[in-house]
C-alpha cells in the first residue's frame, strides 16, 4: 500500500481550476519526481497535500489515513513536512531559530537534530547566529530543507529547490538527498529541472495544465515522451 | 530644581503609559491587528479588581493574582472566538469590530457600575514617598515605572528565548508557512491577546491606584497608548517605553507651564516625533 496517495485530487484558485483530478502514489522509502513547465499544477497539487490550499474534491491519504480535511498543522503533526516553494524562511529568526521551529511544540525522536542538521550543511553551523534571510539563495534552501527535517517527518514535500539556484549550487543541495533518503524519509520533489529530477527519482510524474500526463520509471521513459508529456507537442 | 522634579515625575509618568501601550504594541506586533478597545479593556480591568478587592477584601496588589489568570482567559476567547475571524488581507473589519467592542463595552460598565468616579482603594504604600536628594519620589510611580520596566524585559525574554516567543515571531512573519512548521496561528494569536490582557490587568491595577476611572475615560487611554507605540516605532518594545517616557515628560512639563497644557503638550510632542520621524524612533527593519 501506497504511504501517500491522492485519489482525483481537484483543486481551485477562485473560479480557476488548478488541478483536475491527479493520482499519485508514494511508496515507502521511494523518492517521486513531479515535473513540469511553469502553471503546470505542482505547486498547487504540493499546497493541497500539505494542507495549506484547500482540495475540493478527491482525497488524499497517509499511512492510510484520509488527511484531505485536516488543516496544514495536523498534516505536519501527522509527519508530512514541507520545503516551501520560495524558501519561505522566517526574517525575524535567525539561522538556528528557523530550524528549531521545525520542532514547535513536540518532540519527536529521529534522526535529524540541530547536530545531524549541521553535519549535512556544515556552512549553516557556522552562520547559525545569522538572521536566515542575510544568507546566500543556497544556503537559505539549505536552511528551509533542515526546519523540514528537525520534525523528523516521514515524507518529505520538496518544493521547487533548484529555483533560481545557481548550477553548482543545485548540485551541493542535490548531494544531500541520498542522505536524507537514507535516514528514512520518503519524499516528493517537485521540479523543472529534469536532469535532476530523472538522477534521485525512483519514479516520475509529468504533470501539464493541471493533470498528469505521464508517469515511470526514470529508465522507462524516453526523451521525446517527455517532451511531449511536458510541452504537450504533439497533442 | 523644579524642572528637574518635572522631569522626574513626567518619566515615571512614562512607565503608566508604556503599561498602557505594551499589550497594544504586542498584538499590532504579531498579528497586525489595532485594537481600539485596548483602553476599554483597560478599564474593565480596573472594575474588575475593583469587584475582587469588594467581594473578597483583598489588597488591590493580591486582586490582580486573582484578575490576571481571568484576563488572560478573556483575551484568549476573545481572539480565538471574535478577532481571528476579523483578520486577513482587509484592516477594515478588525477596526470595526474592536470599535464595537469598545463601544459595547464602555455601555457594559455604564449598566453595571454607573458613571460615578471609583477608585481603588489606597493604603499606608499608595500614599508614601521616598527622598532623594532634593526631591521627593512617590513610591507609586517608582513602582509603576519598575513594573513598566519588569514587563518589557519580561516580554523581550519571552520573545527572544522561548520556543512560544520563536512561535510567535515566526507567525508574524508569515503565518502560512508557519502553519507548516506544526504551528496554529489561531492559537499563538489567541495565546498573543490572552498575554496583552494580562499586561492590561498589571496597567488597570496602576491606572485604579493612582486615579479615578470611570466608564468613560478608556478611549482616551487608548490615545496615549497609540502615542507611545508609534512614537517608538511599531513592534519595539523598547521604543514603547521610551514613547512612554516622551508622552509623561511632556505632559508634566506642559502642566509645569500651564496646568491647561498637560494634555496637549503631550500629543504636540507625537506630532513633532511624527514629523521629524514618520516610521518612530525604532522601526523594524522588516515593516
Amino acid at each position: 500500500m501506497a504511504l501517500l496517495q491522492t485519489q482525483n485530487l481537484t483543486a481551485h484558485y477562485g473560479d480557476f481550476q488548478a488541478l483536475f483530478g491527479v493520482d499519485i502514489e508514494l511508496g515507502e522509502a521511494e523518492t517521486v519526481a513531479i515535473i513540469g513547465a511553469n502553471g503546470a499544477g505542482k505547486t498547487t497539487l504540493m499546497r493541497s497535500i500539505a494542507g495549506v490550499l484547500r482540495n475540493d474534491a478527491g482525497a488524499v491519504s497517509f499511512d492510510g489515513v484520509s488527511i484531505g480535511a485536516l488543516t496544514a498543522d495536523e498534516i505536519m503533526a501527522q509527519g508530512v513536512a514541507m520545503v516551501p516553494e520560495g524558501r519561505k524562511l522566517f526574517p525575524s529568526l535567525t539561522v538556528e531559530e528557523n530550524l528549531l521551529i521545525g520542532t514547535y511544540g513536540r518532540k519527536t525522536a529521529g534522526h535529524w537534530t540541530l547536530d545531524t542538521v549541521y553535519d549535512l550543511f556544515p556552512i549553516l553551523a557556522e552562520r547559525r547566529h545569522n538572521p536566515g534571510t542575510a544568507l546566500s539563495g543556497g544556503q537559505q534552501q539549505m536552511v528551509a530543507i533542515g526546519r523540514a527535517l528537525m520534525s523528523n517527518p516521514r515524507v518529505l514535500l520538496c518544493d521547487e529547490i533548484s529555483l533560481g539556484l545557481a548550477p553548482v549550487v543545485i548540485k551541493d543541495i542535490y548531494k544531500a538527498i541520498p542522505q536524507i533518503k537514507a535516514a528514512g524519509a520518503s519524499m516528493i520533489v517537485v521540479e523543472q529541472d529534469i536532469a535532476q529530477a530523472m538522477a534521485v527519482a525512483d519514479r516520475v510524474y509529468c504533470m501539464m495544465e493541471g493533470r498528469v500526463t505521464l508517469s515511470g520509471t526514470p529508465d522507462s521513459l524516453s526523451r521525446d515522451d517527455i517532451h511531449n508529456a511536458y510541452f504537450g507537442a504533439s497533442h | 530644581m523644579i524642572w528637574i522634579d518635572t522631569i522626574i515625575q513626567g518619566i515615571l509618568l512614562g512607565g503608566l503609559y508604556a503599561l498602557f501601550a505594551s499589550g497594544l504594541s504586542l498584538v499590532f506586533g504579531i498579528m497586525r491587528l489595532v485594537n481600539l478597545a485596548h483602553g476599554d479593556l483597560i478599564v474593565m480591568g480596573a472594575y474588575l479588581i475593583l469587584v475582587l478587592v469588594t467581594l473578597l477584601g483583598l489588597s488591590p496588589f493580591l486582586a490582580v493574582f486573582v484578575a490576571v489568570p481571568l484576563m488572560f482567559a478573556l483575551g484568549w476567547f476573545l481572539q480565538k472566538f471574535l478577532l481571528n475571524r476579523t483578520l486577513g488581507e482587509d484592516i477594515l473589519p478588525p477596526l470595526l469590530v474592536t470599535f464595537g467592542l469598545s463601544i459595547a463595552l464602555q455601555n457594559a460598565l455604564l449598566e453595571g457600575f454607573s458613571a460615578d468616579s471609583q477608585r481603588l482603594p489606597t493604603n499606608a504604600l499608595t500614599t508614601a514617598s521616598v527622598d532623594a536628594g532634593p526631591i521627593t519620589l512617590g513610591v507609586m510611580p517608582l513602582l509603576t515605572f519598575a513594573s513598566a520596566v519588569l514587563v518589557i524585559v519580561g516580554l523581550n525574554q519571552l520573545f527572544y528565548r522561548t520556543e512560544l516567543g520563536r512561535a510567535f515571531r515566526a507567525t508574524s512573519d508569515d503565518a502560512t508557512t508557519a502553519s507548516l512548521m506544526g504551528i496554529k496561528p489561531a492559537n499563538i494569536f489567541a495565546t498573543a491577546t490572552g498575554i496583552a490582557l494580562v499586561i492590561v490587568t498589571i496597567a488597570a491595577l496602576y491606572l485604579g491606584l493612582r486615579a479615578n476611572f470611570d466608564p468613560n475615560i478608556g478611549p482616551a487611554r487608548l490615545i496615549y497608548a497609540f502615542e507611545a507605540v508609534i512614537i517608538g516605532g511599531l513592534g519595539s518594545l523598547w521604543g514603547t517605553l521610551l514613547g512612554g517616557i516622551i508622552i509623561g515628560v511632556a505632559q508634566t512639563v506642559g502642566a509645569a507651564i500651564n496646568p491647561e497644557w498637560q494634555i496637549l503638550a503631550g500629543h504636540i510632542a507625537f506630532l513633532v516625533v511624527l514629523l521629524v520621524r514618520p516610521r518612530g524612533l525604532f522601526p523594524r527593519a522588516n515593516d
